[in-house]
């Protein structure tokens, strides 16, 4: 395989029983990409996420991460290889505060054992007192410096998004997953958050691949997009090719105008 | 990182002073009887505890508490019978020759008693963790069952159905409060840590869980297993207690019991499983004149066995249909609290343990 993708999916399929939610999906993405995974609802997108990140194993297929194989491989393993995600419905942590939520990614980091946590000895207290500091400066770099010590499932529902953003970038990946990030945002919000995903990019070297229903985001920073429908890859191009296809324009464009 | 922690390691400390001064006391102060409720309820106490750090904190639907209290109880019995009374007792068929000369102390047997339990636990959990939900409770209730069948016959360890008797009696309320207060404290310190915080992730929220690098299964059997450990550890202790023990009493009515303590108390609240522990411990007692024969309204109630148990489980239904928080929700007793209410000021940074 080729190390220099970042992410490449071969050909992967998964079927729940007879139905094929996933198709022969291939992805290629290269390091520092922010791409597109678009269509409607059904059409696999989340489940192709939770292939990537070893939530569902494929029927069909590989998946490799900086040309390792991580088909099948446990989540947090994948995780600590460096892809991390966020989730269409939010999954943050109710009895935990902003910073408490954002400290879990640090916990697979701790090399002292249990024991030693619990007497509090020096390795572990040096250790947790580090990573505080590390979760602090991710706090404020993404601008939830001053709820930190409020319930994550207190804050409104756009800040709720952004921490989910947080922890993800907290586990330290090289590729972030984002589950239809401005999902339930208006415009104003939607916008906000485009420029937040890039100022993101830039500061933690990332690389993106993005669902996202809102066009105007997703037509504004992915620099590639893949289509599905049904399961099944119907286009893959740039932004300016994906809106002038004819069958997007049909099967997903198409409603949207319909709808709206 | 705080400007009260000074004063809250003081207080912790005073507290434990206190404490200590109250048992010294209470030795020599109270009743025999009374000694004895206490030290029954501190066994409560630690079964709640650890039942709690399960279902409370990692979110795992365990029933098989009794089963590990179970092998903690024997394990302890056995280490510490003298060779004269396992001659005496083990008339069916003669101890295993290993274990017959074995007389240990009362507290290094204790503590076996929970690392044998931890064994089981282990051995459990290694097959039953990968369920969840209601087919983890009903996988766990199983294995607590078998635990108490091979304990039933495998006669030349345990003495099978007669069960063991002669047991070297406890009876110092430090013994039993001692091991208690090392439990929360050992408890809370896990709660608090890096480990606590994973295994509430866990329970939150399983997959985001796994999303954030935490190991489920690794996380699921490290709680499971220093839950069993705890509850061998108080099996250990409630044989010293009573010193007989026969396998029937470790049902899963017992597991019922703990039950009841963990939800009264709230799940995922260290401080309502001590509350909890005492305040029903104390409650069985003196429940026990509802199953002796009454005069009521003039009508003769014959003594119904069990009546406390109906009482409980009723409770226990009510507290779930009505009060599903339980006394403390997941609220923990803590100095900050106290220290507001008395208005010590502190400053903003808040750390972390
Ligand atoms: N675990 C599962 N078992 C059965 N069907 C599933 C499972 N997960 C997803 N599906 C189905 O797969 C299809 C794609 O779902 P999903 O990936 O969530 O779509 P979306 O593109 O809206 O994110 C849907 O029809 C969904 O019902
Ligand atoms: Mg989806």
């Amino acid at each position: 395989m080729d190390a220099e993708k970042v992410l490449s999916t071969d050909d992967i399929t998964i079927r729940f029983g007879g139905l094929t939610a996933v198709s022969k999906l291939s992805l290629d993405i290269y390091p520092g990409e922010i791409i597109g995974l678009i269509g409607p609802n059904g059409a696999g997108k989340t489940t192709c996420f939770n292939i990537i990140t070893g939530v569902y194993a494929p029927t069909e297929g590989k998946v490799y991460f900086k040309g390792k194989d991580i088909t099948g491989m446990r989540s947090d393993l994948i995780t600590k290889e460096g892809i991390a995600r966020t989730f269409q419905n939010i999954r943050l942590f109710q009895s935990m505060t902003v910073l408490e939520n954002v400290l879990i990614s640090k916990h697979v980091r701790l090399k002292a054992n249990p024991l030693e946590a619990i007497l509090r000895m020096p390795r572990y207290t040096r250790a947790r007192r580090r990573h505080y500091e590390e979760c602090m400066e991710l706090l404020r770099q993404v601008g939830l410096e001053d709820v930190a010590h409020e319930m994550a499932t207190s804050l409104p529902y756009g800040k709720q998004r952004r921490l989910e953003i947080a922890r993800a970038l907290a586990t330290q990946p090289t590729l972030l997953l984002l589950d239809e990030p401005a999902a339930g945002m208006n415009p104003q919000e939607s916008l906000e958050l485009m420029k937040f995903i890039e100022q993101i990019r830039h500061r933690f070297e990332l690389t993106i691949l993005m669902i996202e229903h809102h066009m105007e985001v997703v037509m504004g920073i992915c620099e590639r997009i893949t289509v599905l429908d049904y399961g099944v890859t119907i286009a893959q191009g740039t932004p300016t090719e994906i809106q002038n296809n004819q069958q997007v324009i049909e099967a997903y464009l198409g409603a949207v105008e319909t709808n709206a | 990182m705080d400007s009260r922690k000074g004063i809250k390691t003081a207080l912790t400390i005073v507290t434990l002073l206190l404490a200590a001064a109250v048992i010294y006391f209470g030795d020599s102060h109270l009743s025999r009887f009374q000694i004895r409720i206490l030290n029954l309820a501190a066994i409560f106490v630690i079964l709640g505890l650890s039942l709690n750090l399960v279902v409370g904190f990692t979110g795992m639907f365990s029933l098989g508490h009794s089963g590990f209290m179970c092998v903690g109880a024997y394990t302890a019995a056995i280490l510490t019978m003298s060779p004269e009374s396992k001659e005496l007792i083990y008339y069916m068929e003669p101890i295993v020759p290993v274990l017959k000369n074995i007389e240990w102390p009362v507290i290094p047997a204790t503590v076996m008693g929970g690392v044998v339990a931890a064994i089981f636990g282990v051995l459990v959990g290694f097959p039953a963790l990968r369920l969840r939900d209601d087919y983890l409770a009903i996988a766990t209730l199983g294995f607590a069952e078998i635990i108490r069948i091979i304990v039933t016959n495998t006669i030349s360890i345990t003495n099978g159905a007669l069960g063991l008797k002669n047991i070297p009696s406890e009876k110092s309320l430090w013994f039993y409060w001692g091991i208690c207060i090392l439990t929360i404290l050992i408890l809370k310190a896990l709660i608090n840590s890096s480990w606590g915080y994973a295994f509430k992730a866990i329970r939150d929220n399983e997959i985001a869980a796994e999303a954030m690098g935490v190991s489920v299964f690794k996380h699921k059997l490290l709680s499971f297993t220093i839950g069993a450990f705890f509850a061998g550890i108080a099996g250990a202790m409630m044989s010293f207690l009573i010193t007989s023990i026969d396998p029937t009493m470790f049902r899963f009515l017992f597991t019922f019991q703990i039950l009841l303590i963990v939800v009264l108390g709230g799940m995922g609240s260290l401080t309502g499983s001590v509350i909890a522990g005492v305040v029903v411990t104390i409650a069985m007692e003196w429940l026990r004149i509802v199953e002796r024969p009454m005069h009521l309204f003039g009508m003769d109630v014959p003594g119904i066995p069990g009546m406390r148990m109906v009482i409980f489980a009723l409770l226990l239904l009510i507290i779930i249909l009505f009060y599903r928080q339980g006394l403390m929700g997941t609220r923990e007793f803590n100095w900050d609290w106290v220290l507001d209410k008395l208005g010590v000021a502190k400053s903003k940074e808040r750390g972390v343990s």
